[in-house]
């Protein structure tokens, strides 16, 4: 059993650590870091609780160990709102019901926060496709359409305004 | 073109909710459809039918929701749980020595350590009983054999797999039919030695008999309604931590049922329940899988007791897909009887429940096979008979619910697709059909023939609307003209009768605690209040539409109202959420508490005002004088003075505290209709348009109960074509993993269309029924029947949920179809 | 679920991981994407001594034309196979098959190289580069070899790789004119496995088809060529009768097991199905449509 110290950013925020070479990523940012907004659902990459942007792409923390993101920059659920000012897909989240029990929300920002970064206007389509990664159960998936295509919205019209 | 019955033309019922009270108990006139929504109050206080963004979201979307596995507690060690790899099997021997020598870990309970205790055994919510650890055998697969105690969930992983247990394999019975045999007995430690639980019958089986004797069209099919999962994205999972230097014991639990849940760990435990304090924190989903007490529960409990320190257990998937409890596994023969005209008269069901290895189910004390005698749905008919068995298997115990209240989706599963069957064979069309069948208007209260008294309803209007909205019409002729090219289409309707919000406590019971519910309100000085319910939100929006129905009766903006949930020592008793029951019961609580609050404020006002009460009248938010409105006092004011200038003699405050318990269930009901585009070739189904018309009375938050319906349709179209847990011969579960149990994504769920008119419960005080349901009850024979209607020109009848590619490939193998 | 215990290496170069190889043997694995060996190491199926992991090694990830191939780095991710547009381009069947390898977050980390070596039926790179006729590229102790991929796959799960040897790259022959291909595949849901996958790449000069392979997906324990319903093609002109043999021929060829995606002879109905989509598909963009 090797032992490591590893050294990555974490919204924005430089961490150094020890981990065992088998913790998982999840457990490291929930257990080691206390980000608890991070959630684990599955044991088989299929539910995407564990969502987190790893080097400005979504992985399944879950399935990721946490040596192997020595020297990355991670973004999770904590990292997402600038201040007190929610992001457009948190308020488009809460604007549009885009949530019910709550538990698959962050992976599921994270995952909507990764497809608006590569199709700023996805059709309804392209954002389920994008999405497809995430299980959700109580919402049906409509109104977590509606919430992204409302913070695709959002950022367009923030875009579109010079500054 | 066919023509049907004049649609039920939608009126007003305000004169009917005058002050928004319903209409006395035991009233008869009919109760008149609308669809407009009603609003009462301005924005700025939120009362009902505002679509108020919830006020539990800001935490969850910013990763603060404060869920089981995100409570840590200084000194707390891991459980983690042994197996058993057989579904029937002599245990020999456990061998505990080399996991116990692991560095961390601290102990290796087995059911030889709970025996010494006497809680080798718990009973089940239908007092069965139910292994926590064996001490003789297991009885199914991915039983809990033992429980390991560690320092960190790494080591207590390592330690399970240092448990040596020695096994002797038995006879192992997975098939319900066979049990009946009793060739292998499952539950030998008891007296009887049969494999059988329970018989029950309901109905007049003689008039039914007599029905069918002179019917002119009978159809008749057998169907399954299989084994499946709720399996919420938040598995089980329990935080004990009892302090030996007080003797309390505190239990963080992902719980549906916190205060029930306290009361049997008294009673199991011999602790005192006072000293025991259960806490549901934020809940990742339940439908159903969060209100039985699972092994692990208890084993993390016993071991914080021995131990001293706090105990983490933590469900993985698998061990949540294998080993919680189940619902459906309901097998069904029914036979549906209709005159020459096409009226339907009788209906006939021989049921068979496999229960696995225990009754477990969560249903009311009086009714073992819950409120599936709801089958006659929404017809009116002559007669009905229905004949149950229920037995043992080797599987983990099933019978809870996933997202229905007590059986009805077997109910209405097997109602719409008998009814769609008939039409098809009588050659109707399916919507004439069920306009022709349908309970009048005018019929309600309707007593069925199997004993139920229907609250309100408007069938005929609901199914107009929906087929209005997804041009029916139209659609059956692209049907006609796809079908003359070879392209499979088909239209399946449902229009389906829920029963919901147990209910009145002479009938209702779980354990023998009757299921009424609670609300205690209490308003701060300043107006602002908090307010405490015996549910327990799973993601419902409770702290949003609780608080509305206060900001309703009262004025209070929803937002100056906390709601709180879920603690036992602060929480006033209830029976918990579940079963669509939390706006029939807590919900008509927090509006009659209120309205003890408002009686209370009144004669407050009166002092203030220096009037008589009696010239008093309520507007939105204050009391005031009548015919001059500008003497008036905010329920603000008033709750300033309730706590600085109250009458002589009044009691100082502003609380009350309600125990509701409802005089009859509610009765939500709505028509789905689903179109399906069928590939020949492979098999595959694929929902095209689905438009669902609810009616669940008068309406608290429109934007949750959009959020409900959407999520409830796409848990019904999960076990109509993906979900099932599946067992080899042996009893190995195969489908233990979210990669073999299939929850449907965002690309499978189809953009939901949905509608709702609006018939209100009359006995309910606000009006309003439960709804979380019944989609979930709703959805499944709408697609069914629509894969069915895509295929009965070639001779398929029917085919049992789930609907796989290869159940429609062999259909239309077995019609001669192929590409 | 948690992972046994192990040691882990992250080497910098491709030589450092070959020693390491070669320094620990068959107790060591090489992890790449890990979105399957990482799965199995939680349920305790695969538990290796020792974990090289290659993603620290710089230079293994890339997609670029060369020499007439198109070389993919081991270490290239399934979502910029995805969004590469010069696959979008010229490798449609590649093009296919990247959108429906599990699901989009699991491609984000998924690698080319790993979906290969893993050597699962299930996976669907296998079928499409046996209908490419790809080269995969090994590095071991000695240097490098070319390895054909009809050599490549061995056994269920297993992989003509020896054990000191590591995958560094995919070569597949750039399509000439003329040539079309698809895949086709049938799944129950977003990120499931095939139920049954066709992998068809050919060559039509006007409506006769020239040149054929066709890879099949998880109907056989090893990743297989339908070199029946090739024969089938080949030399012939495309009629619906031709098609219908051709996916004959793979039904009978296939060796698909009963499962819960369905029973063996739902599965060879499927592939003649999913094969002769598959093919009309290929024979269309190679005639331009």
């Amino acid at each position: 059993m090797s032992k490591h110290t590893i050294t990555l950013t974490v919204n924005g925020t430089e961490v150094t650590k020890e981990v065992e070479a088998r913790t998982l990523l999840v457990h490291f940012i929930r257990d080691d870091l206390e980000l608890t907004g991070t959630h684990i659902g599955c044991d088989t990459t299929s539910c995407g609780a564990c969502t987190v942007m790893l080097n400005g792409r979504t992985v399944k923390s879950c399935t990721v160990f946490a040596v192997q993101a020595n020297g990355a920059a991670i973004e999770t659920i904590e990292g997402v709102a600038n201040g007190a000012t929610l992001h457009p897909l948190q308020e488009g989240f809460w604007e549009k019901h885009g949530l019910q029990c709550g538990y698959c929300t962050p992976g599921m920002i994270m995952s909507a926060k990764h497809l608006l970064a590569k199709n700023p206007n996805p059709t309804e389509e392209e954002i389920r496709w994008g999405i497809s990664g995430n299980l959700c159960r109580c919402t049906g998936y409509n109104k977590i359409v509606e919430a992204i295509q409302y913070a695709a919205a959002k950022m367009q019209a923030a875009e579109e305004v010079p500054a | 073109m066919t023509t049907f019955h004049d649609p039920t033309k939608p009126k007003h019922v305000a004169d009917r909710f005058e002050n928004k009270h319903a209409a006395p108990v035991g009233s008869s006139a009919v109760v008149a459809t609308t669809e407009e929504v009603r609003v009462t109050t301005p924005p700025e206080i939120c009362g009902m039918g505002h679509r108020m963004k919830r006020k539990e979201d800001p935490r969850f979307i910013q990763g603060k929701g404060r869920y089981i596995d995100d409570i840590k507690l200084p000194g707390m060690l891991y459980m983690d749980i042994v197996r058993s790899p057989y579904a029937h099997a002599k245990i020999l021997n456990i061998d505990t020595s080399a996991a116990l020598a692991m560095p961390g870990v601290l102990a290796v309970i087995t059911g030889k350590d709970l025996a010494a205790h006497g809680l080798h055994w718990m009973p089940t919510l239908m007092s069965d009983t139910q292994m926590v650890l064996p001490t003789e055998k297991v009885v199914y697969y991915a039983q809990e054999v033992a429980c390991v105690i560690a320092t960190s969930r790494y080591i207590a992983a390592d330690a399970v797999e240092q448990v040596v247990v020695d096994y002797e394999p038995l006879d192992v019975v997975v098939d319900p039919y066979k049990a009946l045999d009793d060739e292998v007995i499952i539950r030998d430690d008891k007296e009887l030695k049969t494999n059988r639980i329970w018989h029950w019958e309901v109905g007049d089986q003689a008039a039914t008999d007599a029905v069918f004797a002179n019917a002119a069209h009978v159809v008749k099919q057998y169907m399954h309604i299989p084994r499946i999962h709720v399996a919420s994205i938040e598995t089980c999972g329990m935080v004990a931590n009892y302090n030996p230097a007080t003797g309390k014991m505190q239990l963080y639990m992902t719980t549906q049922a916190p205060h029930a849940i306290r009361t049997v760990f008294a009673l199991v435990s011999g602790l005192p329940e006072h000293k025991i304090q259960v806490i549901s924190p934020d809940i990742g989903g339940g439908f159903g899988g969060k209100v039985p007490v699972y092994p692990g529960y208890v084993v993390c409990a016993v071991a914080s007791l021995l131990i001293g320190k706090p105990v983490k257990w933590i469900e993985d998937r698998s061990e949540n897909l294998q080993a919680d409890s189940f619902a459906r596994d309901y097998h069904l023969e029914a036979e549906l009887a209709a005159d020459a005209d096409g009226k339907i008269v009788g209906l006939r069901v021989n049921g068979l429940a496999d229960h696995g290895c225990a009754d477990a189910a969560a249903n009311p004390s009086k009714f073992p096979a819950g409120l599936f005698s709801i089958c006659t749905g929404s017809y009116d008919l002559q007669a009905a008979h229905v004949n149950f068995d229920a037995v043992y298997t080797n599987k983990p115990p099933g019978g809870v619910a996933y997202r229905c209240s007590f059986r009805v989706t077997e109910a209405v599963q097997m109602i719409e697709r008998m009814a769609d069957m008939m039409a098809h064979d009588l050659n109707i069309d399916p919507a004439e059909f069920r306009m022709k069948n349908f309970i009048k208007q005018d019929a309600f209260p309707y007593k069925s023939p199997t004993g139920w008294e229907y609250d309100s309803g408007n069938y005929h209007a609901a199914l107009r609307k929906a087929m209005d909205m997804i041009g029916y019409e139209d659609l059956r002729r692209e049907q006609a003209e796809k079908r003359a090219r070879g392209e499979l289409m088909g239209i399946g309707i449902s229009s389906f009768t829920e029963v919901v919000g147990a209910g009145p406590s002479r009938d209702y019971d779980i354990l023998g605690i009757k299921m009424f519910d609670s609300a205690e309100i209490r308003i701060h000085p300043t107006g602002k209040a908090i307010a405490r319910f015996g549910t327990k939100s799973q993601g419902q929006g409770h702290e949003t539409t609780y608080a509305q129905i206060i900001a309703e009766e009262l004025g209070l903006p929803a937002n100056d109202i906390e709601v709180e949930e879920g603690d036992t020592d602060t929480a006033p008793y209830g029976l918990g959420t579940y079963a669509s029951r939390s706006t029939p019961t807590a919900g008509a609580a927090a509006a009659m508490a209120a309205r003890k609050i408002k009686a209370k404020a009144k004669k407050i006002a009166a002092h203030l005002l220096e009037v008589n009460e009696d010239d008093l009248e309520w507007d939105v938010n204050k009391w005031q004088v009548k015919g001059s409105p500008e003497q008036a006092k905010t329920i603000q004011e008033i709750a300033f003075a309730a706590y600085t200038n109250h009458p002589q003699g009044m009691e100082a405050g502003l609380e009350a505290t309600d125990y509701y318990d409802p005089p009859n269930l509610t009765f939500p009901f709505g028509s789905y209709i689903c179109v399906v585009d069928v590939d020949s070739g492979t098999g595959e189904v694929k929902v095209r348009r689905f438009v669902a018309v609810d009616d669940c009375g008068n309406i608290i938050n429109p934007l949750v109960v959009e959020g409900q319906i959407h999520g409830g349709l796409t848990m019904g179209l999960a076990p109509a074509l993906f979900e099932e847990i599946v067992y080899d011969e042996n009893g190995q579960c195969l489908t233990g993993t979210l990669a073999d149990y299939l929850l449907p994504t965002a690309v499978e769920s189809p953009k939901w269309e949905t509608g709702h008119t609006i018939t209100p419960s009359p006995h309910h005080p606000i009006g309003a029924k439960g709804v979380g349901e019944s989609p979930t009850v709703g959805a499944p024979p709408a697609i069914a029947n629509a894969v069915v209607d895509a295929l009965w020109h070639l001779g398929v009848r029917h085919i049992d949920i789930p609907i796989t590619p290869e159940k429609v490939w062999q259909a239309l193998r077995d019609a001669g179809v192929t590409e | 679920m948690i992972p046994g215990e192990f040691d882990y290496h992250s080497p910098r170069t491709l030589q450092e991981a070959v020693g390491l190889l070669q320094q620990h043997g068959d107790g060591a694995k090489i992890v790449a994407g890990g979105q399957s060996l990482i799965p199995a190491m939680r349920f305790r199926l695969a538990l290796p001594e020792v974990l090289i992991d290659i993603n620290t090694i710089d230079g293994l990830e890339y997609i670029r034309e060369d020499d007439g191939h198109l070389m993919i780095g081991a270490l290239t991710r399934e979502s910029d196979l995805e969004e590469s547009a010069l696959v979008q381009q010229k490798y449609h069947l590649l093009a296919d098959a990247a959108r429906v390898i599990a699901d989009p977050v699991v491609r984000n980390r998924a690698t080319v190289g790993g979906n290969l070596a893993h050597a699962d039926p299930a996976n669907d790179h296998p079928a499409v580069m046996l209908a490419y006729n790809a080269e995969l590229i090994a590095l071991g102790p000695h240097g490098t070899r070319a390895i054909p991929i009809d050599d490549f796959f061995v056994d269920l799960f297993e992989n003509a790789l020896a054990d000191n040897e590591i995958l560094t790259e995919i070569r597949i022959p750039t399509p000439g004119p003329g040539s079309g291909g698809a895949y086709y595949k049938v799944e129950r849901k977003v990120g499931d496995y095939a139920i049954s996958a066709t992998a068809v790449q050919l060559t039509m000069n006007g409506n006769t088809c020239t040149a054929a392979r066709i890879g099949l997906t998880n109907v056989s324990a090893v990743p297989m060529r339908a070199t029946g319903a090739e024969q089938a093609l080949i030399g012939k002109p495309i009629t619906n009768e031709v098609l219908e043999a051709a996916g004959q021929a793979a039904a009978t060829e296939c060796d698909p097991s009963p499962d819960l995606r369905g029973s063996v002879a739902y599965k060879r109905d499927l592939t003649r199905v999913v094969t002769k989509r598959a093919i009309r598909q290929a024979v269309e963009r190679a005639q331009g449509g």
